[in-house]
């Protein structure tokens, strides 16, 4: 297990955003070590996915401060996130369905040959390496990604993710689309990245999975971080009371978004 | 067989993919699309020559044919790629209305006045300056479309007005007659045809470069130790395409000049008359604005496909906001699509202005549904993601083909303009089947 000490590899500090009126992440507080898996947990619309796209990139935060090895990290686009080392797997996948793997997986980072034209072979071969590595039943290199199955998809938006040597990644809902024996392989694959020291944000539904992976998870809820934890310090009951009611148990630092025992009270009365 | 399966079945995908034992077709690696639209242009092309009694299918009429389609062509190009992005251009008959009338103007009230009659540099600054104003528009365009969200529909609907009216204010409503001869050629013509030695020059270098685009293509793969095509596929795909560009010089030089130019022509450059007095044969050849046209058409084939802009506008075609987490700047593509669109109706202006001699009002007026027709036809899904540049180069074929027809045939324009709408009706119909099939 990593030892939290030291400097972070990523602190989300203080992070707002709202849309239209709507806080979507109200002064969330998260870290990353390096070689720890983070669960992020929480109903749909808690805000992980929102927290998330603020760190990759995607969205622009209103408020807060994101840091990289302690260095403040300006994030504007995906492209910054790049330059930091942050690679993300989206729940969407994020990939064009129009184009075969090798052009999904070096889409904004293709290899150009000495003339400056695309070296598409170069990159289907390097596109075969990584994807017999993570896949090896992979065979369509040369259809469109729309002509995948779930899983495929999944492993070409993995290898996206790996391929380009990430310090941190993020991945939202990894295993959403994959079968029980793909699950397992992304588990594998998870433990042997955090072996090589990078630091993974995992969001998923699957509290057991979290619990097999992660080291610490944080919950959130309507936007707010109700606590973390780590998962040895916890129990399963604990992080679903977190999940559902909002309730902090014991072994859990405490966020803004725990609700208070006079509160809890009053939810219980009504159960 | 089975040993074969198996083999296949065990690889694991990092290894080099196995060959395959495959159908006629897939060993020649043909597009299936690309395959029926010759098929369609070929049966409208028979049909049309039976219905007129042999007189499409001649020398004359097909180079004609081939002049006609250059300037719709040349914007079919750039169509493809603003189709592509789930765009839409209606602006280019518009933009090749004015930037034919800049190029007019500034031709015969600056340039030749300042160089000098027919001076080298007067056809390359007009056309220069042409290209420039037509970027700069399609740029201006672009930049509203990508960086203050207005819909592409709206801001070259808007745009189709604008440069309508613009073209009439810069020459208070005049039609402005061209100045320089050399320019002219870029139009066709007699003038403006290359004759039968460089088009069998040009011929023997497109057969060289076809064989050599084969080689490279097959040592590339060879590098990475990828399945290579039979043999025999790789020389026929190579002979199909000599074999097109032999017939299609063949068709070009049995073209000739009327007796009158050609006693001219040869009066001018000194060519003997035959001595019995028969008619003097001087072929066409390629003319040039049909050269202009296949050399942008393989420019831009080029950048679709061997080009990081063409990749980032397939990218963004089949899914804009994964484009945009990928670290693709959309905006900057998709300002740069209509600015190389907007060059592109200048070149097509280019054509036809030189082909009248002049740049009038109505100039390009409907080029803009002929040009999104084409591109359609040609297999460029409105949907975005999927389009070919020789699809939409073909599609403007056929429809040039389908109107010259009709011009034969002597029926009336409403009765034209009927049938054409139906077509590319029908058009995208049989493309949205074939689509679903191959699902």
């Amino acid at each position: 297990m990593a030892q939290n000490t030291g400097t972070p590899l990523v602190e989300m500090r203080d992070i707002s955003i709202s849309f239209g009126g709507i806080k979507a992440v109200d002064h969330v507080t998260v870290d990353l070590y390096p070689g720890e898996v983070v669960g992020l947990l929480g109903h749909n619309g808690a805000g992980k996915s929102t927290l998330i796209k603020i760190l990759s990139g995607a969205y622009k935060a209103d408020a807060g401060s994101i840091f990289v090895n302690g260095q403040k990290a300006e994030i504007a686009t995906p492209r910054d996130a790049k330059s930091y080392g942050i690679e993300t797997i989206y729940q969407t996948l994020a990939l064009a369905d129009n184009v075969d793997a090798a052009a999904n997986l070096f889409l904004g980072r293709e290899l150009l040959s000495p003339w400056g034209t695309l070296d598409d072979v170069a990159m289907e071969a390097a596109t075969r390496q990584v994807m017999g590595r993570l896949n090896p039943n992979f065979r369509k290199f040369k259809e469109p990604v729309k002509a995948l199955s779930g899983g495929q998809r999944q492993s070409v938006a993995i290898a996206r993710a790996i391929h380009f040597n990430a310090k941190i990644l993020i991945m939202d809902e990894p295993t959403a689309a994959l079968g029980p024996q793909e699950t397992a392989q992304v588990g594998e694959l998870i433990k042997q990245l955090k072996a090589e020291g990078i630091g993974i944000f995992l969001i998923s539904h699957d509290l057991h999975d979290v619990f097999d992976l992660a080291d610490r998870v944080s919950v959130m809820k309507n936007g707010k971080l109700v606590g973390s934890a780590r998962t040895t310090d916890v129990s399963q009951d604990d992080v679903l009371g977190m999940i559902i009611l909002g309730k902090c148990p014991p072994g859990a630092t405490r966020g803004p978004g725990a609700i208070s025992e006079k509160e809890l009270a009053a939810v219980g009365a009504h159960l | 067989m089975s040993d074969q399966a198996t083999a296949r079945a065990t690889a694991p995908s990092g290894s080099p993919p196995q060959a395959k034992t495959t159908s006629f077709l897939s060993a020649m690696e043909v597009d299936v699309r690309f395959l029926g639209m010759l098929g369609a242009l070929a049966v409208i092309w028979i049909g049309f020559d039976l219905l007129s009694g042999g007189t499409f299918l001649t020398p004359r009429n097909l180079w004609n044919l081939s002049v006609q389609t250059a300037s719709v062509a040349v914007m079919a190009t750039g169509m493809v790629l603003v189709i592509v992005t789930r765009n839409i251009d209606l602006s280019v008959g518009s933009v090749l209305g004015v930037t034919g009338m800049i190029m007019a103007v500034v031709q015969s009230s600056y340039l030749t006045p300042m160089l000098g009659f027919d001076h080298p540099l007067v056809w390359i600054l007009t056309l220069v300056i042409g290209i420039m104003a037509g970027a700069i528009i399609g740029g201006a365009q672009g930049y509203v479309i990508a960086y203050l969200g207005v819909p592409a529909f709206i801001v070259t609907l808007g745009g189709l007005l604008v440069w309508r009216g613009a073209a009439w204010w810069v020459a208070s409503g005049k039609t402005i007659p061209l100045t320089d001869n050399n320019f002219k050629l870029i139009g066709g013509g007699a003038e403006g045809a290359i004759g039968a030695t460089w088009s069998w020059a040009i011929a023997a270098v497109a057969c060289v470069l076809i064989a050599l685009a084969a080689f490279h293509a097959r040592r590339q793969r060879q590098r990475f130790r990828f399945p290579l095509k039979p043999v025999w596929a790789e020389v026929s795909t190579v002979a199909v395409g000599i074999t097109a560009v032999v017939a299609a010089t063949m068709v070009v030089n049995s073209y000739t000049l009327p007796p009158v130019l050609a006693r001219r022509y040869a009066e001018a450059n000194a060519i003997p008359l035959p001595a019995d007095g028969s008619a003097l044969s001087i072929p066409f050849g390629y003319a040039v604005p049909v050269l202009l046209a296949i050399g942008i058409g393989i420019a831009m084939t080029f950048v679709a496909t061997r080009t990081r802009f063409g990749r980032y506008v397939f990218a963004i075609g089949g899914n804009p906001e994964a484009a945009e987490l990928a670290g693709i700047n959309t905006r900057r593509v998709t300002m740069m699509i209509f600015a190389l669109m907007g060059a592109l109706a200048a070149i097509g202006a280019a054509i036809s202005t030189a082909r009248l001699t002049s740049a009038t009002n109505a100039q390009g007026t409907l080029d803009e549904l002929y040009t999104i027709a084409a591109a359609v036809i040609g297999g460029t899904s409105l949907a975005g993601g999927a389009g070919t540049i020789a699809g939409a180069m073909l599609g403007a074929l056929v429809m040039q083909s389908l109107q010259s027809g009709m011009v034969l045939l002597g029926l009336d324009t409403p009765l034209q303009n009927i049938v054409v709408g139906i077509v590319l009706v029908i058009a995208v119909w049989l493309d949205t089947m074939y689509r679903k099939r191959i699902r």
